[in-house]
């Protein structure tokens, strides 16, 4: 009976492009199964952590949207965490004592992170290299200036404010997932009602009638990978502060795969065109669901990432049927 | 030719629950070139693309040789011999004439590919088809003609008894046509069903057997071809008479409005020279290849010329983008309209507003504007979608091509280039686009359109020029503007004397 009912919705809903609604609707399975599964799942504090540890890679993820929107991949991320992490704690401690540091540390990640995007873009629109290949080179070189700098030891900073901003909390919810939340409002205003997020879509698309249509392709282009640096400098920076310390081998080591997957597994098409941001944060917490479960059932954390393999998988499969 | 190959019974097709096929019933004959005639939005392709498996149908069977069969892929269409010869070719470019051929159904010798074999089977079929292709040449050397054949030889290998053509001679030039239709008999002979999608009505009249007509999703009539003439065919398409499809020619004025000064490019156009008038139609005459789309092109900025001056309404102006093309209110439809003139996978309103962004932009995008000015052009050329939100790959040519003009017509442009504006449209809409021209010019907005169909450019121009290998060869005005001139002209046996 409840089936008679149920089969005019599951139409109906069919209607709707299933594939838009897949990753909400994982979600709340996801959420139902795991608050079944664990009594520790829906504790306040539990939650809070999840979002908190969702938040570092999520905000990535927001900027990566954008690239892969384009059509663009950028593989650097994880490596242009360390080395932006590594060198704000050089300016903080260099600075000196006081919130003038961590001010000073905040902004210069920030515009590091622009900086390096814009070396990913240029490298992209000026040389014409494809961005995976221009990714995996810029990967490869900033993962090495870190541990050069750093002379790949621990990098501590010496500042007894700067570990507030990771740390800290507003109504019970830590600082990063409220920037978390504001940057990906923020994103989210620019993709959809932007004349530049159309742009970025209808490069996605077609590039050829995006540059017939008077739209400037290569900026559109380039533009993204410098979101896609900002937001990983923002983030940088909110993981050093979290830990007060970065270690220049490990920090941010396969955050670009994370970044990847919870776009995809929002919904964005890989091969670029269309996407959504609030995909992206969905994505992104079924991920730290997922990972934070798993721990939470006592599962080996070495099948952890096979776990997080399938869901990608699945992800991918079910947008391959939606767009048939 | 009395056994049905193929039995159509009660075919219909919706999409998201809009009916496009309704109860198409249909016998297919072995051995005869059946001509599938509509509009567009008529449903032959949607009827087509399901007996070639890309579509399945909603409900209906379909015999073949009086059993019923299953059609659900384009694999389950290719088992059962059916082929369908796309418009845009499945062939790849750095292969050769045979492998292309033999793709997928390789000939050899226990591991490895027998290419001696494949190489003589392919020469032999080709000798039978009667063309001197060569087996080893690269497929990305070949004419659009010759890839053709190739497509219909690779079908004939895969034993297909059906093939399917989507309007198979648009691509080619007069000369390939006669070929092809050589090559159609011989197919005949051989006993080859051929189901053959069209536009053009003499063609259909003169190559196939009879004649299925669709209208609206329904199948109208189904004739012997000679039981039907050409106007017989339009007014079934249509559902109406037609009246006369050009509108009488508009005066213009004097005013120039655009100026063209020894433009340039190396190896590509030389020294073009032309000025266009206030509310004239010009038209560019010339075979494919001409120089008549790189000309535009250069115009609006999205080539870089060597030389030449644009002066609009008497000003010199630098054009080096089309961005300062359309700061200067010049327009370009491309030729290609999927390639380079719209965005498959966005809706109605954000393809049309996709130039003219900036003004529906006050900090933030004002959709409810950009949907509304999206419902006008939708009412003012009688686009016809399911919902303003479709997706432009779901629209019909015709309809493509109408948003493509709505999308310029909102940068509110002085001069509009049309490059081959009607090209895969149905006469309907063809008739609806020129007398959106007509109006247009009488508006004071200035025409240039280039077309490879002469008796579009003759039925519009007030002034013609025809092109040949990047040069413009004649400029005709009046009672010159007629075929012969024309491809006199175009072939090179007559120049202009130049001033």
């Amino acid at each position: 009976m409840i089936m008679s009912q149920l089969s005019p919705m599951i139409t109906r809903m069919k209607r709707l492009d299933i594939a838009t609604y897949a990753p909400f609707i994982a979600l709340v399975l996801l959420i139902v199964f795991s608050s079944i599964a664990s009594e520790h799942f829906l504790m306040p504090r539990n939650i809070t952590n999840v979002l908190r540890q969702v938040s570092y890679t999520g905000i990535i993820a927001l900027g990566m949207t954008f690239v892969i929107i384009a059509g663009g991949i950028d593989l650097s991320v994880g490596s242009m965490v360390a080395l932006v992490g590594v060198l704000s704690i050089m300016i903080i401690n260099g600075v000196g004592d006081g919130w003038w540091a961590v001010a000073m540390a905040v902004s210069s990640a920030i515009a590091l992170g622009g900086l390096f995007g814009a070396i990913n873009g240029l490298i992209i629109t000026r040389g014409k290299v494809a961005s995976f290949i221009a990714t995996l080179a810029t990967m490869s070189i900033f993962r090495s200036m870190t541990l050069y700098i750093s002379d790949a030891g621990e990098m501590v900073s010496e500042n007894q404010h700067f570990s507030d901003i990771g740390g800290g909390y507003l109504w019970a919810i830590p600082y990063p997932v409220w920037i978390f939340i504001l940057l990906a409002i923020a994103y989210h205003i620019l993709l959809k009602h932007s004349a530049f997020g159309r742009h970025v879509c209808a490069v996605g698309s077609n590039s050829k009638v995006a540059s017939y249509s008077a739209i400037k392709v290569r900026w559109v282009y380039f533009l993204t990978f410098l979101i896609a640096g900002l937001s990983v400098g923002i983030s940088a920076v909110l993981l050093a502060s979290r830990l007060n310390s970065v270690s220049p081998g490990d920090a941010g080591l396969f955050y670009e795969l994370d970044a990847i997957a919870a776009v995809v597994i929002g919904g964005t098409a890989l091969s670029g065109g269309k996407g959504t941001i609030w995909g992206t944060v969905i994505g992104a917490i079924i991920l730290g669901i997922i990972n934070n479960m798993l721990n939470l059932m006592g599962i080996s954390p070495y099948l952890q990432g096979m776990v997080k393999g399938m869901v990608i998988l699945t992800a991918v499969l079910v947008q391959f049927k939606g767009d048939r | 030719m009395n056994v049905p190959v193929m039995q159509i019974r009660g075919i219909v097709k919706e999409f998201s629950g809009v009916r496009v096929l309704h109860k198409i019933t249909l016998d297919i004959f072995a051995g005869e070139v059946l001509g599938v005639l509509g509009e567009n939005g008529a449903g032959k392709s949607t009827l087509l693309k399901i007996i070639s498996g890309i579509y399945t149908r909603t409900s209906g069977s379909i015999k073949i040789d009086g059993e019923d069969v299953d059609i659900q892929s384009s694999s389950d269409a290719k088992r059962l011999g059916i082929a369908m010869i796309p418009q845009e070719f499945n062939l790849i470019s750095s292969l050769n004439v045979f492998e292309n051929i033999f793709l997928g159904n390789e000939l050899k010798n226990g591991f490895l590919l027998n290419k001696t074999l494949m190489r003589s089977k392919a020469n032999q079929l080709l000798k039978e088809l009667e063309t001197d292709l060569n087996p080893d040449s690269l497929i990305e050397n070949l004419s659009v003609a010759e890839k053709q054949m190739v497509e219909i030889a690779k079908a004939l290998v895969n034993e297909s008894r059906i093939l399917i053509m989507d309007e198979p001679t648009t691509v080619l030039t007069d000369h390939e046509v006669d070929i092809f239709f050589a090559l159609v008999e011989k197919l005949k002979q051989r006993g080859v069903t051929i189901i053959f999608i069209s536009h053009k009505l003499k063609e259909v009249k003169h190559l196939c057997d009879r004649l299925a007509i669709l209208r609206d999703g329904h199948l109208i009539s189904v004739d012997d071809v000679s039981d039907i003439n050409e106007e017989d065919m339009a007014r079934k398409m249509v559902g109406r008479e037609l009246n006369q499809i050009y509108p009488a020619r508009a005066e213009h004025t004097e005013e120039v409005v655009l100026k063209v000064s020894n433009l340039s490019i190396k190896g590509l156009l030389h020294d073009i020279n032309f000025d266009l008038k206030k509310g004239e139609v010009l038209g560019f005459a010339g075979l494919i290849g001409a120089g008549r789309t790189e000309t535009a092109e250069a115009i609006m900025g999205l080539r870089k010329k060597d030389s030449g001056h644009i002066e609009v309404s008497g000003q010199a102006v630098e054009i080096n983008s089309i961005s300062d093309a359309v700061l200067h209110n010049l327009a370009y439809l491309s030729e290609d309209r999927q390639g380079k003139g719209l965005i498959m996978n966005f809706d109605i309103p954000k393809n049309i507003t996709l130039i003219s962004l900036a003004s529906y932009v006050r900090g933030l995008i004002q959709h409810k504007k950009e949907r509304a000015v999206a419902r006008d052009y939708v009412k003012r050329f009688d686009i016809k979608a399911a919902s303003i939100n479709s997706n432009l790959a779901n629209l019909s040519g015709g309809n493509q091509q109408k948003v493509y003009l709505s999308k310029w017509m909102d940068t509110h442009p002085n001069i509009l280039i049309l490059d081959e504006p009607t090209r895969g449209i149905d006469v309907n809409t063809k008739k609806e686009i020129y007398h959106f021209i007509r109006s247009l010019t009488e508006q004071g907005v200035s025409v240039i359109v280039i077309s490879s169909e002469l008796e579009e450019v003759m039925g519009l121009s007030n002034r013609v020029m025809v092109m040949r290998s990047g040069e413009i060869m004649g400029e005709l005005t009046g009672d010159a503007i007629n075929e012969k001139e024309i491809m006199y002209y175009a072939a090179g046996l007559k120049t202009m004397a130049r001033a």
